[in-house]
């Protein structure tokens, strides 16, 4: 057996491996965040309830009306998405003109709640939810055994995150964004309607929430506090990536899931850890985080 | 409306129905103060109008209140006949009104392409690409460059050049010339006369009093939030001692 500095490669790759699946809930949980904290200057703390909710709307979808797994990949983000515009509309909206601590503090807030009501209905424990037939079993890459679905999710958090690049970079409707993000006023003096712009982009962060929420379904239990870890992780990852910045949530999330992974092989009693040590790190010397534009 | 303007005999040649904006009994407030006070004017359409006064007069903000940019605001704003009162400004916009801000309004994230296709088509009529590019050769030569990277000049071309795409045919000009070289002003003031010329219309607030009696029609003097004064072009040569002393030249 290849071993490496008394690591057996197979343990190491099983560790990149499960690195990159953590790196890509980091990466789509981060990139929402980002996207929301970029145009409407929001720190939605209760990013990781929406993620829950994904998950549970896709369970609840499968357990009470039979929805499949690749509908409800759809379905549940849409609608979280829809409840994240509703929450902006009535809760965020009058908070808009505040300093951002006010809306950190009602989506903390909120979180509680969310988290709360679906305790109360669902109980601690985790709920079920089946892999889709056709992702079930495993490849043989040769060096190792690659569970099916989770190749799927990091293939579908790498399109995923492109996509939104994409979408925000390089489309006329993410130039509007980028526009309101930088000067609302001048925008809607060419015509653009903002609010409704900034309605859709806190929808559209939800909804990346929601879609991480799903693809978690079946690897992780569904359970009303899978949200509250993995929130606090995501948040040391953007201010890592740099507040704000797309390239950063993305390349930050992927890397840093890496770098867990990679800990957890050479010092594993450091791997929960080592995330807020470069956060600290980079909050040392570069405070406005590795992509982040400079005040 | 309470039309208290006190010198309301406008001087104009045309009649009340080549009234494009009509201005009359206009209060705004910035928070408690109260910015504006019974501002009433008017501009034809095809005409130049300057609104010429200090620093700190109300000129910007008499185009921000027409704009909707300015809240509270009361009083009567009529464009082609419409009431932009109760409007906000993405809706005013769409109504073919187009404003070029005195800070230029370039986003410096996007690139120059992006700032020119930018604000959206809000009428036919607008300038194809090309004819934009011809009246402003240096901003075809930096089309991917990022909008902070470009120098005061090119960014208040862009401002201008962005709103000429839309076919808005009413464009509210917030100091063109402002902090600009003598070449570059020439070229502004080249760009406005063009624009007289295909038909625009065009409301200009000014600092640069040599600029304004070059391009303008007609002549408001704004103070201390009022409009205080009016001068066709043909009265400005009679009264200019007395449009100096406002202005405090």
């Amino acid at each position: 057996m290849m071993e490496l500095l008394g690591i057996s490669v197979q343990a190491l790759l099983g560790q990149v491996l499960l690195g990159l699946i953590n790196g890509s809930f980091y990466a789509v949980l981060s990139l929402g965040l980002a996207v929301i904290f970029g145009l409407l200057n929001i720190i939605n703390f209760a990013h990781g309830a929406l993620y829950m909710m994904g998950a549970f709307v896709a369970w609840m979808l499968l357990t009470y009306v039979g929805m499949p797994f690749w509908v409800a990949l759809v379905v549940s983000p849409l609608i979280v998405g829809g409840i994240g515009m509703i929450i902006e509309r009535t809760m965020l909206r009058p908070l808009h003109d505040l300093d951002h601590l006010y809306s950190l503090l009602l989506t903390f807030g909120l979180t509680l709640v969310i988290v709360g009501l679906f305790q109360n209905f669902y109980g601690v424990s985790g709920k079920p939810y089946p892999i889709p037939a056709a992702l079930t079993g495993a490849v043989n890459l040769g060096f190792m055994f690659l569970p099916i679905y989770r190749g799927f999710i990091i293939a579908m958090a790498v399109i995923i995150c492109f996509a939104t690049w994409f979408l925000i970079e390089r489309t006329r409707l993410g130039s509007y964004l980028r526009a309101a993000t930088e000067n609302p006023e001048m925008v809607s003096a060419f015509g653009i309607n903002v609010p409704l712009l900034v309605t859709l982009t806190y929808g559209f962060g939800v909804a990346l929430a929601a879609f991480a929420g799903v693809l978690a379904a079946p690897i992780y239990s569904v359970n009303p506090v899978m949200g509250n870890d993995i929130i606090i992780v995501v948040f040391a990852v953007i201010v890592i990536g740099g507040m704000g910045s797309i390239l950063g949530a993305i390349l930050g999330g992927f890397s840093l899931g890496l770098v867990e992974g990679l800990t957890k092989v050479f010092y594993p009693e450091a791997s929960t850890t080592t995330i807020f040590i470069i956060m600290a790190l980079v909050l040392l010397l570069k405070p406005s985080g590795i992509f982040g534009r400079e005040v | 409306m309470t039309h208290t303007n006190e010198k309301s005999q406008t001087m104009a040649d045309a009649t009340e129905a080549d009234i494009l904006l009509d201005v009359a009994g206009l209060n705004g407030w910035y928070g408690e103060s109260h910015v504006l006070h019974d501002v009433a004017l008017n501009v034809h359409k095809g005409e130049v109008v300057t609104l010429l006064g200090r620093n700190g007069a109300g000129k910007t903000t008499t185009l921000k209140a027409i704009m909707g940019l300015l809240k509270p605001r009361k009083g009567s704003i009529r464009f082609n006949g419409t009431q932009l009162i109760d409007l906000p400004a993405r809706t005013i916009a769409r109504m073919g009104m187009g404003y070029v801000p005195d800070d230029r309004g370039i986003f410096g994230s996007l690139s120059v392409l992006e700032n020119l296709l930018l604000p959206p088509k809000v009428a036919d009529g607008g300038f194809e690409l090309s004819e934009i590019y011809e009246l402003f050769p240096n901003i075809e030569e930096r089309l991917t460059s990022y909008g902070n990277r470009l120098s005061g000049g090119e960014q208040q071309m862009l401002s201008i050049a962005r709103i000429l795409r839309t076919g808005a045919r009413l464009i509210l000009m917030d100091e063109p010339t402002e902090g600009l070289a003598p070449v570059i002003i020439h070229q502004i003031g080249h760009t406005v006369r063009r624009l007289k010329q295909a038909g625009f219309t065009i409301l200009l607030v000014e600092q640069n009093f040599r600029f304004a009696r070059e391009m303008a029609d007609r002549h408001y003097i704004v103070q201390e939030g009022r409009i205080i004064d009016e001068f066709h072009k043909d009265e400005v040569a009679a009264n200019l001692e007395k449009i100096q002393c406002y202005l405090g030249i």
